[in-house]
């Protein structure tokens, strides 16, 4: 029996001493008729060699491609320590370090990280993670309403620059607790929110501002002025943010006169394989004077009995185990494993690799952007200053070309068009320090042949 | 043992050097974006954060190095064929936002999970987006909701839970805008079904229930509480925590519930990580097809697509940016395939048979149970008010002496409704030898207890700490390093 090491003596001893006669007998109060039938739809069990076989075939069929997608998800170099030590069983196997004494381990790194988060946001606090980016936002926004003790309205304020499936997150899951969300436009020319759209709201109860820094486009942001207005006008504000950027960028705690309120975003940069899609984890920062407003699991710095430090949850009445339905957030199980990559590689990378994988990232993004919109029909839709990522617009359907791409074996961007009508055939692309020069040629010469051949055709 | 901070091992201008790229980049960021004074991350060669975080480790306990019984979260083997072939580098190295053309064969696991899935709990559909089981379990309420809106039954918005409840069960409740009625359970842990009766209503969203129960028995009158729920127009919710004291022997579809979460991290075996990553897949019933999130795989001909808000116009929306924990779900379909159709109820047959038998050996040693009349699921509760009342220790002190015994210790203190209560759960992959040698360190600490009680008040004695001050660490809030 595949796991289970009960030999016919052992299951004959327990049956003794529990004095039944057989394991059937465990399960005599459920009622007969709702005993379950054969399960014909599951297929028959599977070696270990056998399911290594399919699913290495199934991986090949897939394949690999030369990806040039970000949108929220980026490629990046994953030293080879990161994960050899993220799935030594004593951190992939162990649970929630509730007993802390037991858990040390997982404690003193989770300390570790939220030190790096702090420092890397420049805000005081940082929780343990939160799912994803999206549902990071979602609970900034739910976070904001609880520490925004005077504002009575609960309207949050979402650029249209946010990533479109971020906005979509937020509703779905704060929606529900009638929060009102509003769209903010962005300047058809750079690509940013504009500070003349908050004037709109001057004089209104607004709970908070959301601003997204490279924004959905790659596009920075003026986050000095838009954080400074928002406040003025009475708003928290809540930065969503890019954490490999931030090695480069001002931090979130600097923006403006006097700061954002909180901080989030998504953390899959700092570690964490693209994956097709997660495990991923949100993060989330804040000044010490909204701590108790924060969902997650907090990690202290305390003593034991003999006076010696450790490490322990703490502030645990805000969770749903102790306060049930009014507690700041329903999440217990959060992303554990990619916090504890995340910290080995913010350890291995340190200040300085980090910066030079951010300045990489903008060099090679840059360079991806005069290769492609040298090929006809293919532009740059925004002239604002960027991070890693760009919008091109082409002249003609997104779609086709990237499927041509792909039999190509280049993954070419992402097609915003359902997302953004207005602007034409939006292409989001994106390079990273992992993408050479000569991938970045390659990139072009196909996309060149794609556009001509569809130009023929 | 203990291990130094991170940042006590840094030295200015140390960097392991061969993890980033040492071109000289121009980095064309506007003077007044750009950062002014480096982040505070550790400078470390590369031995040095291995060893650091390796030594880390060394300070957990884990199912890989010690048995795990935590009640209500499955702590069972995770086998590493899941892990080593869920990271394959084609799934590793490849974008969520990719074309579907060029994602078939994981698409195709993940099809096949779904249809496994429903298989095993009786449902219809399948959406295996929520990565957690609270996320589960909002999404389930969020679609009971959607459910009653979409019919313009609106006022229905109350949530009717047991107080044996788990926590994320009101907290989501709350977090879908609804409003939690708690309805008590009785001395036999059925629940109590003339309060039942008496609390449904015409604002009755749904009722989210575990059968067997937090308090580890199983709901005999399910089809009892089905009817009353149903009848007062309200949904059932299943909570998929304890899915795994069930499996292959009942189907949560079988007994009438309309929507569920599965906690894949528990049932399927995938690692909880030391907090997450989780999954939390939730099935549904007919009546809440169209309700589901997304996006879900979807099948066409021989082709996999994500269906996305344009194939299911009323879903509730979507729960991350992307499609879930996909390499959670792959670590599930693995292990799924590996037991196959065979060992599905091998899983709760055993896991059940370990709990039982564990049971009856402590029962035997003098321990007193909670629900003594009733069969345990998969896992059971002892109360130690005894030992609390006649030797003044607690079942806290139990919990950390155990911890030097080798054990990590069971829950402690839920559920709430039992005094002085420690859940057990052993789950199927611990051989009889581990679960005497748990009944002797019980029966060695309740003798320490009666003959020295300030032994256990002490305790833990052998770990990297000592009880930690918990009153000092929420009052005195150190929450990140500072450079001294």
């Amino acid at each position: 029996m595949p796991f289970i090491p009960h030999t016919d003596d052992d299951v004959r001893g327990m049956l003794a001493a529990i004095g039944i006669p057989g394991i059937d007998s465990l399960f005599d109060e459920i009622p007969a008729e709702l005993r379950a039938r054969a399960l014909d739809g599951i297929p028959l069990a599977a070696s270990e060699m056998q399911i290594g076989r399919l699913m290495s075939e199934r991986a090949a069929r897939d394949g690999k491609r030369l990806n040039f997608i970000g949108a929220g998800a980026y490629e990046h170099h994953v030293p080879s320590a990161v994960w050899a030590i993220v799935t030594r069983g004593e951190y992939y196997s162990a649970y929630t370090p509730y007993q802390a004494e037991a858990s040390q381990g997982t404690l003193q790194l989770l300390y570790e990280y939220q030190s790096m988060m702090t420092s890397l946001t420049g805000m005081d606090a940082s929780n343990a993670s939160l799912y994803d980016g999206a549902t990071a936002v979602a609970e900034a926004c739910l976070m904001a309403v609880r520490a925004h003790r005077r504002s009575k309205s609960q309207r949050i304020l979402l650029p249209a620059a946010l990533h479109p499936r971020y906005r979509d997150t937020v509703r779905a899951v704060a929606g529900n607790q009638k929060l009102a969300f509003e769209l903010l436009p962005y300047d058809a020319s750079g690509g940013q929110t504009t500070l003349a759209s908050l004037e709109q709201y001057r004089g209104q109860d607004v709970t908070a501002l959301v601003i997204q820094q490279p924004n959905f486009f790659g596009t920075l942001e003026d986050v000095d002025a838009l954080t400074d207005r928002a406040h003025e006008m009475g708003m928290l504000v809540i930065a969503v943010v890019n954490p490999t950027s931030l090695a480069i960028l001002k931090p979130p705690g600097e923006w403006g006169a006097k700061g954002v309120d909180i901080v989030c975003g998504e953390g899959q940069p700092l570690g964490v394989p693209l994956s097709s899609g997660g495990p991923y984890f949100g993060f989330m920062t804040t000044r010490m004077e909204h701590v108790r407003q924060m969902p997650g699991r907090i990690v202290g710095r305390t003593v034991d009995l003999d006076d010696k430090p450790g490490f322990t949850l703490t502030l645990q009445a805000r969770e749903q185990h102790i306060r049930r339905s009014k507690a700041t957030s329903n999440i217990c199980t959060n992303q554990g494993l990619l916090v504890t990559a995340a910290t080995i590689y913010m350890s291995l990378l340190g200040p300085k690799g980090l910066s030079q994988v951010a300045a990489t990232c903008l060099e090679r993004s840059g360079q991806l952007v005069d290769a492609l919109t040298r090929v006809p029909g293919v532009r740059l839709a925004f002239g604002g200053p960027r991070f890693h990522e760009a919008l091109l617009l082409l002249d003609r359907p997104v779609r086709g070309v990237l499927e041509a791409l792909a039999a190509r074996g280049v993954v070419g961007g992402l097609d915003v068009t359902a997302d953004y009508p207005s602007l034409g055939h939006g292409l989001l692309v994106c390079a990273t320090e992992t993408r050479t020069p000569e991938d970045v040629e390659t990139y072009r010469s196909a996309l060149a042949d794609v556009m001509k051949n569809a130009a023929a055709a | 043992m203990r291990e130094k901070l991170i940042f006590e091992h840094s030295a200015r201008g140390r960097s392991a050097e061969a993890q980033y790229p040492l071109e000289a980049a121009r980095a064309s960021v506007p003077e007044a974006l750009r950062r002014r004074t480096a982040p505070r991350l550790p400078e470390v060669s590369e031995l040095q954060a291995v060893r650091h975080f390796t030594r880390l480790s060394q300070l957990n306990f884990s199912i890989d190095t010690h048995f795990y019984p935590l009640g209500s979260c499955t702590m069972k083997y995770n086998p590493r064929a899941c892990n080593q072939y869920a990271m394959l580098p084609e799934f590793l190295g490849r974008h969520p936002l990719a074309p579907d053309s060029t994602g078939q064969g994981i698409l195709q696991c993940l099809h096949e999970l779904q249809e496994m899935l429903k298989e095993v709990t009786g449902m219809r559909g399948v959406s295996l987006t929520p990565m957690a089981g609270a996320q589960g379990e909002f999404a389930g309420v969020a679609m009971i909701r959607a459910y009653h809106d979409a019919r313009n039954d609106r006022a229905r918005n109350e949530i009717i839970v047991p107080d044996a409840a788990h926590g994320t069960n009101p907290a989501t409740a709350t977090m879908c805008g609804c409003t939690v009625k708690e309805i008590p359970s009785l001395p036999n842990g059925d629940i109590d079904l003339g309060a039942l009766e008496a609390a449904v209503g015409p604002q009755t969203a749904g009722i989210m229930l575990t059968n067997p129960s937090t308090l580890g028995v199983f709901e005999r009158r399910i089809h009892e509480v089905a009817r009353i729920v149903h009848e007062a127009g309200g949904l059932l919710y299943y909570d998929g925590a304890n899915l795994n004291a069930i499996l292959g022997k009942v189907r949560p579809g079988d007994m009438g519930f309309d929507v569920i979460h599965m906690n894949l991290h528990k049932t399927f075996s995938t690692p909880h990580g030391g907090g997450g990553p989780g999954s939390g897949a939730v099935g549904v019933g007919e009546r809440l097809l169209p309700f589901m999130p997304v996006p879900v795989v979807g099948r066409e001909g021989d082709r996999y697509r994500w269906f996305d808000e344009r194939d299911l116009p009323q879903s509730i929306g979507r729960l991350s940016a992307f499609m879930g924990n996909t390499g959670v779900l792959l670590r599930a379909y693995i292990y799924m395939r590996m037991l196959g159709r065979e060992g599905m109820h091998r899983v709760s047959e055993f896991a059940t048979l370990n709990a039982n038998y564990l049971m009856a050996r402590l029962t035997d040693a003098g321990f007193e149970l909670a629900y003594p009349e009733r069969r345990a699921g998969h896992e059971f509760i002892v109360t130690l008010r005894r030992e609390a009342r006649e030797y003044g220790t607690t079942a806290m002190d139990f919990a950390k002496r155990l911890l030097d015994y080798g054990f990590h210790a069971p829950t402690t203190y839920f559920p709430l409704l039992v005094p002085e209560c420690l859940l057990i759960e052993p789950t199927e992959t611990e051989s009889k030898q581990e679960l005497d040698a748990f009944v002797d360190a019980m029966v060695a600490i309740r003798e320490e207890a009666r003959t020295d009680p300030a032994k256990l008040k002490g305790a833990p004695y052998t770990l990297p700490v000592r009880r930690l001050d918990d009153v000092r660490a929420a009052k005195q809030l150190d929450l990140a390093w500072k450079s001294a």
